[in-house]
């Protein structure tokens, strides 16, 4: 239970109206050719080792190009705090442009928000737009899952025990479309590989994500991986069981040097600033984006130390096949974890398969729950 | 499979968990009862704890060297306690409204002042091996225990020695249950309580300390989960008993191990309901030990919940 007793909003519009009164007869004449204000606003801290450190990483490129200018907040709940956070970006910052990274930032409160100010540009990461919903939001993603499934690849070479790991913060597909690949990614060094997944509940538990953590060496996986916001904790800890790790949301190397296998990354820098310069060129942003390993949405960390060169040659080589597009990690046979069927065989969901982003199932060979 | 321990790894976890969670509640209860005994509330040790976290990570990762983290967390914690104490001493000061004041405080600093030392990598705290005699991993890794853990359990025990057998816990305990006795004692309870509000303001800080440097052993805004506020609460469950507050403690981190390994042995359905264990169990033992007809024993008698 993460513990927010303060209004860090409450205070930023107390500042910023004082700010604002105090510079009145400046904003009359600045009008003119004001640079575009982008706001960012974190679940969490910005420089966590994962997913808000890529955000962040991307709105230090956007910080970085001309006629632009960024603000950002950190560590702003899921809950009506994100509104009143875009209300003071969009009322005192005058932000045309929002970035509300976090998955349940999208609805209700985007979705809320963003009617009342229709010359207001809302970027939501992870979201499903769909039509109806207001026209200025757009969503925007990563297959990331295929990451997984290349990281799956080098978990897959290393394991001895044939069982490997993670550690998953809630049963929302893409964290299970990630599970599902990283499996299926190591069956396709050994299909006899199992997965156990343990989840925490919540996107940022440090003692809950350490204990996961412990249980799966307890029970003896010995490659794990996460899908959690900050997954410094996980690796830290993995390593410390003497444990390979893979990587997600950003780079970890530095955490675990010997036993950092890859990792799956997100690459948002170059994402943003071509939003941006859409934005500053009078252009439109689509209202649903995603792109993969192909576009630059995501990358890989570089191989570490410990892969051999067999998971080097099957890595390089399935990443090949992936960027040349039209790939598919989840295809049939396949069932589920209960042994009901998913697909049959010559079916196939390609990584730009939109039934992926409602994926509600592990397939075979996770041992878990999605409730 | 080699080392398939099926169900016993449940007990097992249980007991690392307990080794490895429990410390920061144990401190910050210990830090607690110290104060409460003293006659005053500091509800602030949550903030004192993230502040802990976070000074002993940043003079650990400066100097290289984690005891003078734990040094820094102490004396870190030792200034939160005698801030709040010092307040608390004036006229009409209300120490609940205080405690949440510093609170916030303690945490606001800890992140203002945390920001650079989230992405840095600190040494850890060492450990010593009890499970040298098993060549059962699980068995290894559960007993891998911290220093800071047998610290804590011999304060446990001292400070329960203390309030018994020593006149510096006497004069702690007549403090606390009395102002008018202690004055007619001729001592001075206003500069008792500070001290004790100060002494168990470091315990907190110390507590924090083992969070960011052992266990789970890194520094980012979400590491304490409310471990500080759960602690004050156990402090109450634990009946103002210092070795009482070490079983609570080892309970609540033993509790907090089994939402993951029941999912890890295949037990996976519904564990948010695992996950509330600690808080279940709680309510469990407050009911089953409440009294009708007695008020809170052992609940010092100028505390201002129970006056």
């Amino acid at each position: 239970m993460p513990i927010t007793p303060f209004s860090r909003r409450g205070f930023l519009k107390g500042t910023a109206a004082l700010a604002s009164a105090t510079a009145l007869p400046q904003i009359a004449t600045a009008a003119a050719h004001s640079p575009m204000t982008v706001g960012f606003i974190y679940v969490g801290p910005k420089d966590d080792f994962g997913y808000n450190q890529a955000h962040a990483e991307g709105a230090a490129a956007v910080k970085a190009m001309d006629g632009v200018v960024v603000v950002e907040e950190e560590n702003v709940a899921e809950t009506t705090d994100v509104q009143n956070s875009m209300e003071s970006m969009i009322n005192f910052d005058s932000a045309k442009l929002l970035f509300p990274t976090s998955f349940g930032y999208f609805n209700p409160h985007v979705l809320e928000v963003a009617p009342r100010h229709p010359d207001v540009r809302f970027q939501h990461a992870a979201g499903l737009w769909t039509d109806g919903m207001p026209t200025n939001v757009g969503s925007y993603f990563g297959y990331i899952g295929m990451g997984q499934y290349l990281n799956g690849i080098t978990a897959g070479h290393a394991t001895t025990t044939k069982k490997i790991g993670f550690v998953a913060a809630k049963p929302i597909p893409q964290v299970l479309l990630n599970i599902n690949s990283f499996l299926l990614g190591a069956r396709q060094v050994d299909p006899e590989i199992t997965c156990q997944v343990i989840f925490t509940g919540e996107w940022s538990l440090a003692v809950k994500e350490a204990e996961a953590t412990n249980a799966l060496a307890d029970a003896g996986c010995d490659v794990i991986t996460c899908h959690v916001d900050g997954p410094k904790v996980v690796m830290e800890t993995a390593a410390g069981r003497d444990c390979f790790v893979c990587g997600y949301h950003a780079d970890q190397s530095p955490l675990a040097p010997e036993k950092y296998l890859t990792g799956a990354e997100w690459n948002w820098a170059g994402v943003y600033t071509g939003m941006v310069q859409t934005m500053l060129d009078g252009g439109t942003i689509g209202n649903f984006v995603r792109g993969g390993l192909a576009d630059g949405f995501i990358k890989m960390s570089p191989l570490g130390p410990a892969v051999s060169d067999a998971s080097r040659a099957q890595f390089e080589s399935v990443k090949a096949e992936i960027m040349a597009g039209g790939f598919a990690a989840i295809k049939g046979p396949l069932n589920d974890n209960s042994g009901a069927a998913l697909l049959s065989a010559g079916e196939a969901l390609v990584e730009n398969d939109i039934a992926l982003e409602s994926m509600d199932y592990l397939v075979e060979g996770v041992i878990g729950s999605t409730s | 499979m080699e080392n398939d321990l099926g169900l016993w790894v449940i007990p097992l976890a249980i007991l690392g968990g307990a080794i490895r969670v429990s410390t920061p509640f144990l401190f910050v209860s210990l830090g607690e009862v110290l104060t409460e005994r003293s006659g005053r509330i500091n509800l602030g040790l949550e903030g004192t704890l993230v502040f802990g976290a976070m000074s002993g990570y940043a003079i650990a990762y400066l100097t290289g060297s984690p005891w003078l983290g734990v040094l820094a967390a102490a004396l870190g914690g030792a200034f939160f306690g005698l801030t709040h104490g010092l307040i608390c001493s004036l006229p009409r000061v209300n120490d609940i409204a205080v405690g949440i004041a510093i609170m916030i405080l303690g945490m606001g600093l800890a992140f203002y002042f945390g920001k650079p030392y989230v992405q840095p990598v600190a040494p850890d705290l060492p450990s010593i091996n009890f499970g040298w005699w098993s060549d059962v991993p699980q068995v290894k890794a559960a007993l891998r225990v911290n220093v800071l853990f047998l610290i804590g359990a011999a304060l446990a025990f001292g400070m329960w020695w203390m309030f018994r057998a020593t006149k510096v816990g006497l004069i702690v305990r007549v403090v606390g249950d009395s102002t008018d006795a202690a004055r007619a004692m001729g001592l001075r309870p206003a500069l008792i309580r500070t001290l004790a509000t100060a002494a168990g303001g470091a315990f907190a800080g110390v507590g924090g300390a083992y969070l960011s440097l052992f266990y789970p052993g890194s520094w980012n805004e979400g590491i304490s989960s409310g471990q500080g506020l759960m602690a004050v609460a156990l402090v109450i469950f634990a009946r103002w008993n210092p070795i009482a507050c070490f079983g609570a403690a080892l309970l609540f981190g033993g509790a907090g191990a089994l939402g993951p390994t029941l999912q890890s042995v295949g037990i996976s359905e519904g564990y948010y309901l695992f996950f509330a264990a600690p808080y279940v169990l709680t309510l469990g033992v407050l009911i089953a030990t409440s009294s009708p007809s007695r008020a809170m024993t052992g609940a010092p008698g100028e505390l201002s919940i129970t006056k």
